[in-house]
């Protein structure tokens, strides 16, 4: 992917079925998660059905459970499975050289009002 | 791009070369193999010795094999070819104006061509002591060397890595007789290549074989005696005795010399797909370049490289457009093999097919039916053939059915299309159970015989009704004999598994399983790790069962458990402290309010089991308001958990005309005898001191109800959305009867409830005879279990609150310490 990418830290601040959060000034909360495959994903830390914080949800496979009402959540979509309907934007992540990134762009993009439904 | 044209100057055109390894010689042999006339090659090699396999190395350490037998090129292929070999005097300077590189000897060769191939170096992490004497990396023979000569002397040797190069040291270092321990960073070994299933049974074996294997191990520093290397301490304060230690943390691409050349360099040095740099004179191929953003550390794409490098370089271009790799641990008689994607997900498919006995798992991810990666541990036989699949793309849903079974079955004709026709091939003596001893020919007649569901044959015959790894062969013959006449068997524990709640928790303990892993492994899980359902009722059951030796797993816990909190609808949390008997103080109530205060609460409330409930608390406060309630006295009411909440009381004889005991005084002694408790489903206790039933003691888990002549004991009620009134259990004469039997009957229940089932459902699933039979058919029944319980609890009663307060999984209630700077940056890019 093209584009300016920040430096949010080593991966070991999060260790694997975790996830810890990045506050937005102005903007949405990012939850940003290690699955126990070892990938990592970010999204905007809001389930799509009632606002549920999804870095407090259980991980499991590339899907976390929000703590609220037990919707799933793929990381790598943003979309609910099952049943159910929805979609939470997702921040691209990239790991290099032991660091986690994100697409700067995409991170000024969760801040806008119009980007944070 | 195009092919190198040749330089027209009526001479073989000049090609240096900077590195002897195997990217280096390889590019070369492939043109050679092309043109054996156009250049005239020097190789410049940093080691001084000719090129051999470095990967080959961990057996020469291992005393698998000697240096020769992993040479490469001997001196004569060299001269055969008439390559120039300048070994052991690196280069250390390009003038790529004036065309010539200098090595440090100051010997200067000009090139028409250069290759770069200068592959990549060892990772040091930088702790202090990482200079000392002893301290050693991985990477080519003189490391080899070191190891050897530490190993001679014996003692302890610790391996800083537990990725594929770390434990092919450590395998070498302990075949050498050194006392090994492999520190890990992460929770999974090579958890690059493998999940976390896989790494545990890595982890396993390599314990068997007397190896000490600590994950979750973060190196502060290596400490020194009499300067040389003497251990190294962890974060978390242990020390571990060393002799020798090996950083084995990983490599990056050597990109020193080009970077001062001026070449473009990102992460390695940039090539196109030809494994040209920036500049067009000059190539580089290896572990030193990054090609389509991706850098390898493998020796399978750099082949790959040297063809497409060589075809350019001979006027033939076809273009490198990246690999697929896969990786295998050299360490003897462990096998193992990962390639491609094996994170899954939702989009993919995985199959995972676990045998315990045989120590196998396997998992292949397929996704829009085609093969995305694998997993494969015990038995690597069909690894080139997954692979194979993998790099070709090939659509695998004709042989999906079969697909985890190998290469043989899957293409063994016909198989694919009936998934049955394996086990309806097999022979009647044929063997379905090897944990019962039960043939083909038992099973079928114990069908034929009215068997019609797994669980009836299961309880009839006895095949897969232990492991379980049989399983599918059972269901393949029921369905073979009786279609669609299967009957469902009873409720399995989640989509994860074929075994109920009840066959988990007892294999657990007939098995002696006591990590989740491990669970999932040996009763053949079906995804790789879990759902949102099993994991917590793993975690529970394993907790149960093994108190005391079982490790929680928090990822494993529901947020309110992990937060030792009540999550509400807006994201922030509750608070309740716990109020013995729910009785307070004064004290108590100014700290509550104080802190009430102090954390902005937005609303205080009495809970329905008598306690003060503090809403609108941010998790990032959490710890701090802990700390205050603990300050004044009090714990955690465990109003979040699956647990004992609380005992209501009414107010009883110390106070009530009517009050017949001492109801409060009871409801305190219950309390402290059982808070802290994990339970399959939250859990209530009530007191009532009289007839009356002021504390409501019908309608909670477990109730009594004192009368003039002792204690009535109540079980099962729920004043939830199904209303249901307790039945009473027995009545005794004592208080420590009534505490006795209390405990008694929450540890059967704690024992024998599937998790998330409350005491009501629970008693009418097995009936209240079942209850009492369990508590008193056997005069000690009451006596074990209550000590079972009581054994349990010297466990579980330690304040989480007081634990967290203290600093205890800090970062579970902060934002990435290293993002506090980051809104600001932010900001700035968005102006």
């Amino acid at each position: 992917m093209i584009g300016d990418w920040l430096d949010i830290g080593p991966v070991t601040q999060i260790s694997p079925g975790n996830a810890r959060t990045l506050p937005v000034q102005g903007g949405e909360e990012i939850a940003i998660f290690h699955t126990m495959g070892g990938e990592f994903f970010a999204l905007v830390n809001k389930c799509p059905h009632k606002h549920g914080p999804l870095s407090q949800g259980i991980v499991h496979g590339t899907v976390v459970t929000c703590p609220l009402h037990s919707w799933n959540i793929s990381l790598k979509t943003g979309h609910a499975l099952g049943d159910d309907k929805g979609c939470v934007p997702t921040v691209p992540l990239k790991v290099d050289a032991g660091r986690l990134y994100l697409l700067r762009e995409a991170v000024i993009g969760a801040m806008a009002p119009e980007r944070a439904a | 791009m195009t092919a190198l044209h040749p330089i027209p100057t009526g001479r073989p055109e000049k090609l240096v070369v900077i590195g002897n390894g195997m990217a280096g010689c390889r590019a070369v042999e492939e043109i050679l193999a092309r043109d054996s006339k156009r250049y005239k090659v020097t190789i410049f090699g940093a080691e001084p010795r000719v090129n051999y396999n470095r990967i080959m190395l961990s057996p020469v350490l291992a005393g698998e094999k000697a240096f020769d037998d992993i040479v490469i090129n001997s001196a004569d292929w060299y001269t055969d070819n008439a390559i120039t070999l300048i070994s052991g005097d690196p280069v250390v300077s390009i003038d790529r104006a004036k065309q010539t590189v200098t090595a440090q000897s100051g010997r200067t060769e000009p090139y028409d061509r250069l290759l770069i191939a200068t592959g990549s170096d060892p990772f040091i992490i930088p702790v202090p002591g990482k200079d000392l004497p002893g301290v050693v990396t991985f990477r080519d023979l003189d490391d080899v060397d070191k190891m050897l000569a530490a190993a001679e002397k014996g003692g302890h040797a610790v391996v800083i890595g537990g990725g594929l190069l770390g434990l092919e040291a450590a395998h070498g270092l302990a075949l050498r007789g050194m006392d090994v321990t492999v520190l890990h960073l992460m929770p999974t070994l090579m958890e690059r290549q493998l999940d976390e299933a896989a790494g545990w049974l890595l982890k396993s074996e390599l314990e068997r074989r007397g190896q000490t294997i600590l994950t979750g191990a973060d190196t502060a520093a290596i400490l020194e005696k009499d300067g040389h290397v003497a251990g190294v301490r962890l974060k978390d304060g242990k020390d571990i005795p060393a002799d020798i230690v090996v950083m084995a943390v990983g490599i990056r691409p050597s990109t020193g010399l080009a970077r001062l050349a001026g070449l473009e360099v990102e992460r390695g040095i940039l090539v196109d797909d030809h494994m040209l740099t920036s500049d067009p004179a000059i190539m580089a191929v290896g572990e030193c370049v990054q090609h389509r953003g991706q850098c390898y550390g493998l020796v399978a794409p750099l082949w790959e490289m040297c063809r497409s490098l060589a075809d350019a370089a001979t006027g033939a271009p076809s273009g490198y457009e990246g690999s697929v790799t896969s990786t295998k641990l050299k360490v003897s008689g462990i096998d193992l093999f990962s390639a491609g994607d094996f994170s899954g997900g939702e989009d993919c498919e995985d199959i995972v097919m676990r045998d315990a006995s045989r120590g196998l798992y396997k998992r292949v991810i397929v996704k829009e039916n085609r093969l995305v990666g694998a997993v494969l541990y015990g038995d690597t036989a069909d690894g080139n053939w997954y692979f194979d699949l993998l790099k070709r793309g090939e659509d695998v849903s004709d042989i999906r059915e079969a697909l985890i079974f190998g290469q043989a079955f899957a293409m063994g004709g016909g198989a694919s299309n009936d998934p049955h026709a394996a086990v309806a091939a097999l022979s009647d003596d044929a063997e379905i159970c090897g944990c019962n001893g039960v043939t083909k020919g038992m099973v079928v007649s114990t069908i034929n015989g009215g068997a019609c569901s797994l669980d009836a044959v299961r309880s009839q015959c006895k095949a897969s009704a232990s492991c379980g790894s049989c399983t599918g062969l059972v269901e393949g013959l029921l369905a073979i004999a009786l279609g669609d006449e299967v009957k469902a068997g009873p409720k399995t524990l989640c989509k994860c598994t074929k075994f109920s709640h009840d066959d988990v928790r007892r294999l657990i303990l007939e098995k002696e399983l006591k990590a989740i892993p491990q669970v999932m492994q040996e009763l053949h899980w079906t995804t790789p790790d879990g759902c949102a359902s099993c994991r917590p009722a793993l975690n529970y059951y394993l907790l149960c069962a093994w108190p005391g030796v079982y490790v929680d797993d928090q990822r494993s816990r529901f947020v309110n458990e992990r937060m030792h909190a009540n999550i509400q609808k807006d994201g922030t949390y509750s608070v309740v402290p716990r109020m013995w008997g729910g009785v307070t103080t004064p004290n108590e109530l100014r700290a509550i309010a104080d802190a009430a205060d102090k954390y902005g609460a937005r609303m205080v409330k009495v809970t329905g089991g008598q306690r003060l409930d503090l809403f609108g608390i941010s998790k990032e406060d959490l710890p701090d308001i802990w700390a205050d309630l603990n300050a004044a006295g009090m714990v955690s009411g465990h109003a979040y958990g699956k647990s004992l909440r609380t005992v209501k009381t009414c107010v009883g004889s110390e106070w009530c005309r009517f009050g017949t005991q001492d109801s409060t005084g009871l409801g305190i002694k219950t309390e402290q005898m059982t808070w802290g408790s994990w339970m399959p489903h939250k859990f209530k206790i009530a007191v009532s001191g009289c007839p009356r039933n002021c504390a409501e003691a019908t309608i909670k888990d477990f109730g009594v109800i004192c009368v003039d002549s002792g204690y009535e004991l109540h079980v099962g009620g729920n004043g939830g959305i199904h209303l249901r009134g307790t039945d009473l259990l027995c009545k005794v004469a004592t208080e420590q009867e009534a505490l006795d039997v209390c405990a008694a009957f929450i540890q059967l229940y704690r024992e024998q409830a599937w998790y998330l089932e409350r005491t009501a459902p629970w008693i009418e699933r097995v009936g209240l005879d079942h209850v009492k039979a369990g508590l008193f058919d056997d005069p000690e029944a009451v006596q074990h279990l209550a000590a079972r319980f009581r054994y349990s609890q010297s466990f579980m009663q330690d304040d989480p609150w007081a634990r967290r307060a203290k600093g205890e999984d800090a970062e579970l209630h902060q934002h990435l310490a290293e993002f506090r700077p980051f809104p600001t940056m932010i900001k700035e890019a968005a102006e």
